[in-house]
């Protein structure tokens, strides 16, 4: 089995958490003097930084929080000058407002680090041809996937998404043997495979794949491995923490958290630390973070945390997989998707009532969301030309703000469901059985 | 008396039963339609009635709990010959007046042809002046 990194791959768990231990301190002592941002926080929650000597006070340390980047949007939780940052990438935010982040060359290298230990660890190597199906730009997933595989030596097909006939001819030309894409990329690969007459094992040399930016269960990869022969290996990041981080290694049982680059606590609903093992909201600390420090952020995704060593050697905790969200964040074609993002494009339309409803569905396991929305008493109008105006108006601002597509559906006033106290409006119907 | 009609326009969505619904109610209301027409959009139908009393009928569907709105339109005699349409359609693009939709009805020698414009006062006013004769509302 080959490493990466050896030598901290496989370090022993005091080691390594001693190793973190120093870094948290080091990190807030660094951001308490840099980010007045952190040090208000601190000083509201009446901590200092020599007041942190073990994990337990760095409990006392006030959390991170989504809400907090909007508000600092874009850049006012940067800690260094722009002449340090060599890169921004922009992902969708909760209510219309992006979150931007800044990397420096060492931020940039930390990240490709961790993709390149992950890669190793299933098995990629610089005989690797990887086809990197994620989307080149500000969303993480390209670029990440591109420089993490170079790292490696792999030869790297940046191809990003879409055009699947011409992702599916040079699979067959060239000498591919690894994709990088969302599940539901994959799947939908394997369909226009089918209609092509294309067998990946036959025609192709393509045999594992990373598979991240959206959630599916266990038998969603057993179908997808049986239908196509690809071996698929989970992947989590986020790009508030630099982008996609964490994969799984040959053993596929749980993500490889990087025990030098991030500290994971797992929290129950009173914010007390979950046995090891129990299933709580991921709280992450970046150790090395330069640009845009995160300490106690609160992701909103819920998993469990395994420190028994794996299989394959290494020691750092392994991260199960993602079963639910804290909040009410939607993940629809690998895209974050908040109601309230849907509630402020349809505050801006005056002849849209407030009542709407949000459907999601996954026929072939692709991704579908629909909108339904009422129309005013005052903007109902027999007007085709007019009603076919305003539904691809709201399509499109929906569209500019989700940066995914939503079919939309003009409903008449009064006729969607009206709910007494807290309301739903998000019908979730996908499966991933 | 006026040569604008107030059409009723009802919306209804787009299920199985619904018009029957709708129907059923217009003959309760005692709602007598003069001109039909249906449309539906990806959204709902929309039946678009010419009734002997708008308002009164517009309350009455109201009350039902019916979605419905007053649309102006206007009516305008043809004479049931070949081009008689092309004449009336061409007053109004010449004026300039863009027709949204349209529906005939005709009976024995006569036919009226009802039409949304997007503006009914100067639709009135150009077609009178070149002598075509209009529906009143007192007629209906």
């Amino acid at each position: 089995m080959a490493f990466w990194n050896e030598e901290i791959e496989t370090m022993p768990r005091e080691e390594l958490e001693k190793m973190q231990l120093r870094l948290l301190k080091e990190k807030v002592t660094e951001m308490y003097g840099k980010s007045a941002f952190f040090r208000k926080r601190m000083d509201e929650a009446g901590v200092k930084p020599e007041d942190i000597n073990s994990f337990e006070d760095f409990r006392r340390v006030p959390f991170m929080k989504k809400i907090d980047l909007r508000d600092n949007y874009p850049d006012k939780l940067f800690v260094v000058p722009y002449d340090d940052i060599v890169r921004i990438h922009v992902s969708s935010g909760t209510t219309g407002k992006p979150t931007v982040v800044g990397y420096t060359k060492k931020d940039l290298d930390n990240w490709t680090e961790a993709l390149a230990r992950g890669m190793t660890s299933f098995g990629l190597s610089k005989k690797d041809m990887v086809q990197n199906m994620h989307g080149y730009g500000l969303f993480t997933g390209g670029l990440g996937v591109h420089y993490g595989a170079e790292r490696i030596g792999a030869t790297v097909l940046p191809i990003s998404t879409g055009n699947t006939n011409r992702q599916i001819q040079l699979m067959q030309d060239l000498p591919v043997t690894a994709l990088a894409g969302t599940p539901s990329y994959y799947f939908h690969i394997a369909d226009v495979c089918d209609q092509m007459g294309v067998d990946i094992r036959k025609d192709t040399k393509v045999r594992k794949g990373i598979a991240g930016g959206e959630p599916w269960s266990e038998s969603m990869r057993k179908k997808l491995e049986d239908r196509t022969g690809i071996k698929t290996y989970n992947c989590y990041g986020a790009s508030e923490f630099y982008g996609p981080m964490f994969l799984e290694c040959e053993e596929q049982n749980g993500l490889h958290l990087w025990a030098d680059l991030a500290y994971v606590e797992i929290l129950d609903e009173n914010d007390q630390p979950c046995k090891e093992g129990e299933r709580g909201a991921i709280v992450i600390t970046m150790l090395q973070k330069e640009a845009f420090p995160l300490i106690r952020y609160r992701i909103g995704d819920i998993s469990a945390i395994d420190w028994t060593p794996c299989k394959c050697g290494r020691t750092h905790p392994r991260l199960m997989r993602i079963s639910g969200r804290t909040d009410d964040m939607l993940v629809v074609r690998g895209v974050n998707v908040f109601p309230s993002q849907i509630e402020s494009v349809i505050g801006e339309i005056p002849w849209l009532s407030p009542f709407y409803h949000l459907t999601l569905t996954n026929a072939n396991y692709m991704d579908s969301m629909l909108v339904e929305v009422e129309l005013t008493e005052e903007s109902l109008t027999d007007d085709m030309v007019k009603l076919n105006k305003m539904s691809a108006e709201l399509s499109r601002r929906l569209k500019d703000v989700l940066n995914i597509k939503a079919d939309v559906k003009l409903c008449l006033p009064g006729t969607l469901p009206r709910f007494e106290g807290k309301a739903n409006h998000v019908t979730d119907n996908r499966n991933y059985d | 008396m006026s040569n604008i009609i107030k059409q009723l326009s009802i919306f209804v969505n787009n299920e199985p039963g619904r018009l029957a619904h709708i129907s059923s109610v217009l003959k309760e209301c005692g709602v007598n339609m003069r001109a039909f027409n249906l449309a539906e959009s990806t959204e709902f139908g929309i039946l678009r009635a010419i009734v002997d009393d708008p308002d009164n009928s517009y309350d009455l569907l109201r009350q039902k709990g019916i979605i419905v709105k007053k649309t102006d339109v206007i009516g305008v005699y043809l004479q049931d010959t070949p081009g008689a349409l092309f004449q009336a359609a061409d007053v109004l693009g010449k004026a300039n007046i863009n027709i949204e939709y349209g529906y005939a009805y005709s009976y024995k020698d006569k036919a009226i042809f009802f039409i949304r414009v997007d503006d009914p006062e100067k639709a009135v006013d150009v077609i009178s002046k070149q002598g075509i004769k209009m529906v009143s509302d007192s007629e209906i």
